[in-house]
């Protein structure tokens, strides 16, 4: 075994993701397959390849990047259409701890 | 529940512990926009009128790096004496909160803009230190919750997300400072430098300077370092500098009585000036750090690299060293007129234009930071101007004004912002020189006083202040008192 049953529960908890016990087992055969192809991919040689952190790297070296330049935000109001609760110009949240 | 009763060492013990110190400051660059959109990060403004769809975390919604971050991150880092990478890369750091809508938040991990940077600090006593900066990474500013002062906040919290992308620059120190002085020292440093760099305002009442403090103990000798404790929520440097008394106090009587130190995130309580286990979080951090995909390497070629270099301003170790070569004010002077960019503009400005920099100087420490405590204003709310202060100094200068009188022409241009000569002329407060008109009122006087003439001229030349005291208050103190005393003697004489 590639991940244990408490590595899915603690990634599934990272990720705020409440899953059955069934659905626990099911996703440690999926991650099981996928750090089965990764290592499988480990075995190509790549000593003498600059580690690349994206693909969308080519071009000019300084292209993608933003004057700063300001534009309109988003009304208020409209910000806040999508919340499933707001007030006081905000959005309002279970209440939370400092972290 | 009460909280256990938290033992702190006394200073005694203390004494045979080394305490270990780190820092991590972020300071807000500044730009007109965002780091990753084009919405504006400025404080103070209506909550939630700042956003876009980056900042909202909406589906689709792409990252795009502002250059100007960068540039503002390059001189900060140059600043801090930083090797700027060549390459960089921006990470995602996952973790849920509600004021980080996308549910990560784009930062740099592995390959940071710069790195291998040093600050020298100097302690009050003179001692000179240098101190180690790890690394400056830039990152985007999370938003503001808030906890209390709504009629539901036992139930909700609020979320205002105008500060959320805005640009960061985070400072890692090296953990090489050894005491809180060394500490405060070590922020003042940053501030300074950070500051006249021209990357931050860095106004810590408006959050954009931030520290976060990284404290252990060893008893002296020991080669390894303690286990250490973060502490957060720390936004002013002399309660960064209560945090790490409370926290080697705290540390040290754990260890004196064989406890552990556990490793902890705390928050500084700033009213108590205690700091407190952040229990809630059970979990440890695993923020699960991988390349952002949506952003590009960032790439800082020499070119760009260049430009910037030759577009540094000044720095404070540059400029105290001109003040003394190009004004002659005092090492201690130059020092003190540095503190901040704001100071040593305003110093520099009315220099150049009184002609008489040491005069400059001493007004600037005495009446003008007086004045401006005692308002709790800062040199930029000034309300007599650099110009203003060289106008009512060339009149010092050059006689109108006795040094008496300069002072309260200051305090009536502070109160009202009106410039020097308004005032002068509208009060009448201009200095008699004039021999003629200055005879006339001491003629006066001595025909009045016959007795103290007498007296004078009995050889008690003593009793001349008296005469001089008499004639500044037929004069209101506007009695040029070189020339009252020259014609005083010379009346007397008989």
């Amino acid at each position: 075994m590639k991940i244990t049953e408490k590595e899915v529960r603690n990634i599934a908890e990272l990720a705020h993701l409440n899953l059955s016990d069934e659905e626990i087992v099911a996703y440690q055969a999926n991650l099981e397959e996928i750090l089965s192809y990764v290592d499988k991919l480990n075995e190509l040689p790549t000593d003498d390849i600059e580690p690349m952190a994206q693909v969308l790297f080519e071009g000019a070296e300084q292209e993608g990047l933003r004057d700063d330049v300001l534009e309109t935000s988003i009304p208020v109001d409209k910000a806040l259409s999508n919340a499933p609760l707001s007030g006081a110009g905000q959005f309002k949240v279970p209440r939370v701890l400092e972290r | 529940m009460l909280a256990p009763e938290v033992i702190l060492a006394d200073p005694e013990t203390i004494a045979k512990y080394e305490v270990v110190i780190g820092l991590e400051v972020h300071v807000q660059l500044k730009t007109a926009t965002k780091i990753f959109s084009p919405s504006s990060h400025e404080f103070g403004n209506d909550p939630n009128t700042q956003t876009d769809p980056v900042v909202l975390g909406l589906p689709g919604a792409l990252p795009v790096l502002n250059r100007a971050a960068v540039e503002q991150g390059i001189r900060a880092s140059l600043a801090i004496n930083c090797k700027i990478n060549r390459k960089s890369v921006f990470a995602r750091k996952n973790y849920f909160y509600p004021d980080l809508p996308k549910g990560y938040q784009i930062s740099q991990f592995d390959e940071p803009l710069a790195e291998h940077g040093w600050v020298d600090i100097e302690l009050e006593d003179g001692t000179a230190k240098r101190i180690g900066v790890t690394r400056l990474h830039l990152e985007e500013d999370a938003g503001k919750n808030t906890h209390d002062g709504y009629r539901d906040s036992d139930q909700y919290s609020y979320v205002d997300l105008n500060r959320a992308g805005a640009p960061l620059a985070e400072i890692v120190s090296e953990p090489d400072m050894r005491s809180s002085d060394e500490a405060f020292a070590y922020l003042t440093a940053i501030k300074q430098l950070v500051q006249f760099s021209g990357a931050s305002d860095c106004d810590m009442e408006k959050g954009q300077l931030r520290c976060d403090v990284n404290v252990s103990v060893r008893p002296k000798g020991q080669q390894e370092f303690g286990t250490r404790a973060e502490v957060k929520n720390v936004n002013s440097f002399r309660f960064a500098k209560a945090a790490i008394e409370y926290e080697i106090a705290r540390q040290v009587a754990i260890v004196e009585d064989g406890g552990k130190i556990v490793q902890e995130t705390r928050l500084f309580n700033n009213t108590t000036g205690e700091t407190t286990s952040m229990r809630s979080k059970e979990e440890a951090h695993d923020y699960r750090y991988f390349p952002e995909p949506d952003l590009p390497p960032l790439i800082v070629d020499d070119k760009w690299l260049g430009e910037i270099r030759d577009s540094m301003p000044e720095l404070p170790p540059a400029k105290r060293q001109r003040f003394i070569d190009e004004y002659g004010v005092s090492e201690y002077d130059a020092r003190v007129l540095i503190a901040s960019k704001e100071t040593s503009d305003y110093f520099e400005t009315a220099a150049k234009l009184s002609g008489d920099p040491k005069m400059v100087a001493n007004w600037v420490q005495g009446e003008l930071t007086g004045a401006l405590n005692t308002a709790e204003k800062s040199v930029a709310e000034s309300p007599i101007s650099a110009e203003g202060l060289a106008e009512l100094l060339k009149l010092l200068a050059d006689g109108t004004l006795s040094s008496k009188l300069a002072k309260d022409v200051f305090g009536k241009m502070f109160a009202s912002g009106k410039p020097a000569a308004e005032i002068i002329e509208s009060e009448g407060l201009k200095q008699i020189s004039d021999t003629g008109e200055l005879e006339k009122i001491i003629d006066g006087i001595i025909a009045a006083n016959p007795g103290q003439v007498e007296t004078y001229r009995g050889g008690k030349t003593g009793i001349l202040a008296f005469f001089v005291g008499q004639v500044m208050k037929a004069t209101r103190g506007q009695a040029n008192p070189k020339a009252v005393n020259e014609l005083l003697v010379k009346k007397l004489a008989g």
